[in-house]
């Protein structure tokens, strides 16, 4: 599998040994040239949709109804298509899951003194909600609502879910003392967020939204690519956590000396 | 109860780039010197180190290294008729915290300003008659000239180790640079680095339509150097985590990278982390500086005598520091008296986008922080305003960063904000853009202005500060002739389409527009409209110097951290030189 080839491996095939005595400029090189032929060609071929990912996600904030809600929202927000799986498949519900749990959705770096009123557009979020506070009091709302309606969202078409959806995103519905349209724009910042992080927060699962824009994700150097304007570059993405198993990125005259 | 601890003979508040130069160059002098710095302390190794600094969402979402906005923000409002309410998130600009300050994560632009910004005033009524400019402006000389600066800024530049290429030697125009840039001393330090594709598709448009390309100043290093304190860096390798994230190869010039390390073997200097500074303390007379009163992060307080105090923390927070001190008078809009918050600026800036076709693959994930190529024909007053109605001028560039896909994802107008369409756009879009830097200069006015807050409070008790902000009119006809230039260009650069629109008010603290908040404690030569003299010495308490981009009476089109740097060594030079054989005004009030 392509995206099990380790950094030890590249330098393997390169040929290349006694990383530590590169300079930056030759280990910028051996990025580039080190992946045979074969392998840039794997790396490079969309990989099939793999299964809708919810129902593996132990969830760890959201509730079953929560949950069922968000992950129906976002293979909306970005679907799955022919050629790549959507936020669904890259695990963005349980990326919003993890998050909110963590100190990001008990309010880290929000201020959060009062007094509260609201503000114009142009100085921003002015709610008491913490993230975790926003989802939770926002969900129960749109569940409510949705409760009264014969099918569960989760089961009504598309169509309609995008209707729905919509109506949260243009829409002025006081969601439990949320602004339905507040609540959407931190869904869908979250969205984002799930979609194109590194895979060890828990979404962009198999790096699949940076295989689709071509994005090589934790890379460290680009010193001999940078000036070759236009190449297609092919190579498989690395995250974060490959980069921890092989750590290539060690600059061999860091430290450098103090005189 | 404060503990009082045992004098020393300088304190710098705020542990950043000002800071670390000022006490180097003192503490080697033989004074012993105090850095009380409210964050922690992070190096190159281990705290910039790969894989955990190519994170995305912890540093340029979440924004780590920025300066902790659960326990003190500013406030805000486009007016004085609106209720300032807290920035509860920053957004709009990114001080830092933390050794280092906020050039831990600048993108390494580095430039000098202009010989007429230095001149402002003087030199538009003069070129253009005192009716030019708009009565709403307050804009002012600076009380220092560029031939003053240039020394320093020679200086600075060494210490970086910028890469670059020279566009005026001692008024000679040297091939391939900037014709428009004030005469230097000597070349660069260092080469420009490498060009990347979209900084190619640029430079030939311009050329096309006559215009001057030059690489962007950077110090991000094109190669090893070492600089004149004897520290090695090395050549930047274009990763992409530039602005926002710490550099872990020592290839991009911080504190920590081109100075930090010779400071800390000083035995007769002693940095203090975790410090919040609550106030600096005057005597009696209310002239002279005292001590500093700080909490440290167990929240014990503590008096730290000192006989001369440098506030070197980020501008905004000189400003407030001084505000919270009673040193000089608070600038009163309604009056136009006062000088202590007078003339906040900002940067007036647009960014349209070139969309070309799949076969152009343009990259941007390869690039340092200020790789860029630009042209300065439309900079500052390098073209003649007098048929224009506006006065100042910005830089135009492609000067991609990064292409970090939570923040870069470009999609034509006309895309749906979310589902199939939107999905479909992004992955055509994202490798086959280029965004151009309309970098536009922000003139000072009577209305911009920063004072506390009177209802918000910091985690400490103390009142936020307050910034009254929206671009004058003047900066928004700039931005629309400019901001046509510059698609002008985009439609030479080969694209399918280029879109853009011009800045327009009101000014919003929500969208990332840069973090050059100048002003607030100006320079200048005439203490009733001036916080400082020209050597950065408070006119009302001269043991206290305030030394940043606080000092800028407005801010020009370039990135001012360069000319931050040269300021610091002009004021060094005047306080190792003069000041400490004399103690006392070196400008008469």
């Amino acid at each position: 599998m392509t995206d099990k080839l380790s950094r030890r491996t590249l330098f393997k095939n390169a040929g290349v040994v006694g990383a530590a005595a590169l300079t930056p400029t030759l280990l910028a090189r051996s990025h580039a040239e080190a992946m045979p032929a074969a392998e840039i060609a794997q790396a490079s071929a969309p990989r099939a949709r793999t299964a809708p990912a919810a129902a593996r996600t132990a969830y760890i904030f959201f509730n079953a109804q929560e949950a069922a809600f968000i992950e129906a929202a976002v293979a909306r927000l970005i679907p799955a298509d022919e050629r790549w799986g959507g936020a669904l498949e890259a695990g963005v519900p349980n990326y919003i899951d993890k998050q909110l749990a963590s100190a990001w959705g008990g309010g880290e770096r929000l201020y959060r003194s009062g007094p509260w009123q609201a503000g114009t557009a142009t100085q921003g979020y002015q709610l008491p909600f913490t993230p975790a506070e926003l989802f939770r009091a926002a969900l129960a709302a749109i569940n409510k609502d949705l409760a009264a309606k014969r099918t569960p969202f989760a089961r009504t078409s598309a169509e309609d879910q995008d209707v729905y959806l919509k109506s949260l995103e243009t829409g002025t519905t006081d969601l439990g003392g949320v602004p339905a349209s507040v609540f959407f724009a931190h869904l869908w910042q979250a969205t984002i967020e799930g979609f194109f992080s590194d895979p060890v927060y828990g979404g962009n699962r198999d790096m699949i939204s940076w295989r689709m824009v071509g994005f090589p994700g934790a890379y460290a150097s680009y010193y001999d690519l940078v000036d070759r304007h236009g190449i297609a570059v092919t190579r498989a993405p690395t995250s974060l956590s490959q980069d921890a198993a092989g750590h290539v990125h060690v600059n061999p005259n860091i430290p450098p000396k103090v005189p | 109860m404060a503990e009082k601890l045992r004098p020393v003979d300088v304190v710098t508040i705020g542990v950043g780039m000002t800071g670390i130069i000022l006490a180097k160059e003192l503490a080697a002098t033989g004074l012993k010197v105090v850095g009380l710095e409210r964050g922690a302390m992070r190096d190159t190794v281990p705290d910039f180190q790969s894989p955990g600094e190519h994170d995305e969402l912890r540093f340029a979402v979440r924004k780590a290294l920025m300066m902790d906005t659960t326990r003190e923000t500013f406030t805000f409002r486009n007016n004085g008729s609106q209720t300032a309410l807290p920035l509860r998130r920053i957004q709009g600009f990114l001080p830092g915290t933390g050794v280092g300050g906020a050039m831990v994560h600048w993108n390494g632009q580095t430039f000098r300003y202009q010989v007429a910004d230095f001149i402002y005033r003087t030199h538009i009524q003069e070129r253009y008659g005192r009716n030019f400019i708009d009565p709403d402006l307050s804009i002012q000389d600076w009380g220092v000239t560029y031939q003053e600066l240039e020394p320093h800024f020679d200086r600075f530049e060494y210490l970086c180790g910028t890469s670059g290429t020279a566009g005026n030697i001692d008024g000679k125009i040297q091939p391939g640079g900037n014709p428009f840039e004030a005469p230097r001393s000597r070349p660069y330090p260092t080469p420009a680095q490498k060009e990347p594709y979209f900084g190619a598709l640029f430079r030939k448009a311009v050329d096309g339509l006559g215009y001057h390309a030059y690489p962007q100043p950077s110090s991000n290093l094109s190669q090893p150097y070492t600089n004149p304190e004897g520290l090695t860096m090395n050549a930047c390798v274009f990763c992409g985590f530039c602005e926002r994230f710490g550099c872990e190869h020592y290839a991009k010039s911080s504190p920590q990278t081109m100075l930090l390390p010779i400071l800390l073997k000083n035995p007769n200097y002693e940095m203090r982390t975790n410090c919040q500074v609550l106030k600096v303390n005057l005597d009696s007379t209310g002239k002279k500086a005292v001590s500093v009163s700080y909490v440290d992060g167990a929240g014990n307080e503590f008096e730290q005598p000192a006989e001369l105090i440098l506030i070197t923390a980020y501008s905004l927070n000189n400003v407030r520091l001084m505000l919270l001190s009673g040193i000089g008078k608070p600038y009163d809009p309604r009056t136009g008296e006062g000088v202590v918050g007078r003339n906040y600026a900002y940067q007036t800036s647009s960014g349209p986008l070139v969309f070309y076709d799949e076969s152009v693959n343009v990259n941007p994930f390869m690039a340092s922080g200020a790789n860029g190529t630009m042209i300065d024909d439309f900079g500052g007053e390098n073209f003649d305003h007098g048929a224009l109605k506006f006065i100042g001028g910005a830089y135009i560039g492609a000067l991609q960063t990064h292409g970090r896909p939570i923040e870069w994802h470009p999609t034509p107008p006309g895309t749906p904000t979310w589902g199939r369409g939107w999905k479909d756009a992004v992955a055509r879009h994202y490798n086959h853009t280029v965004a151009l830097n309309v970098h536009g200069t922000s003139t000072a006015s009577r209305a911009n202005h920063l004072d506390l807050d009177p209802t918000y409070k910091d985690a400490w008790g103390l009142p936020l500060m307050r910034i009254t902000f929206d671009f004058p009119d003047n900066d928004i006809r700039m931005s629309a002739y400019l901001t046509e230039k510059a698609m002008e260009i985009g439609r030479a650069m080969g694209g399918t389409a280029v879109v853009g629109s011009p800045r327009t008010k009101p000014y919003n603290a929500t969208v990332y527009q840069s973090t050059h908040n100048t002003g607030g404690a100006i320079m200048g030569s005439d203490p009733r409209t001036s916080a400082v003299n020209r050597y950065l010495q408070s006119w009302d308490v001269p043991n206290v110097f305030v030394v940043g981009a606080s000092a800028y009476p407005q801010n020009s089109c370039y990135n001012p951290t360069g000319t931050v740097g040269a300021l610091t060594y002009w004021a060094l030079d005047a306080i190792k030189n003069r000041y400490l054989k004399s103690p006392g005004a070196l400008v008469p009030a």
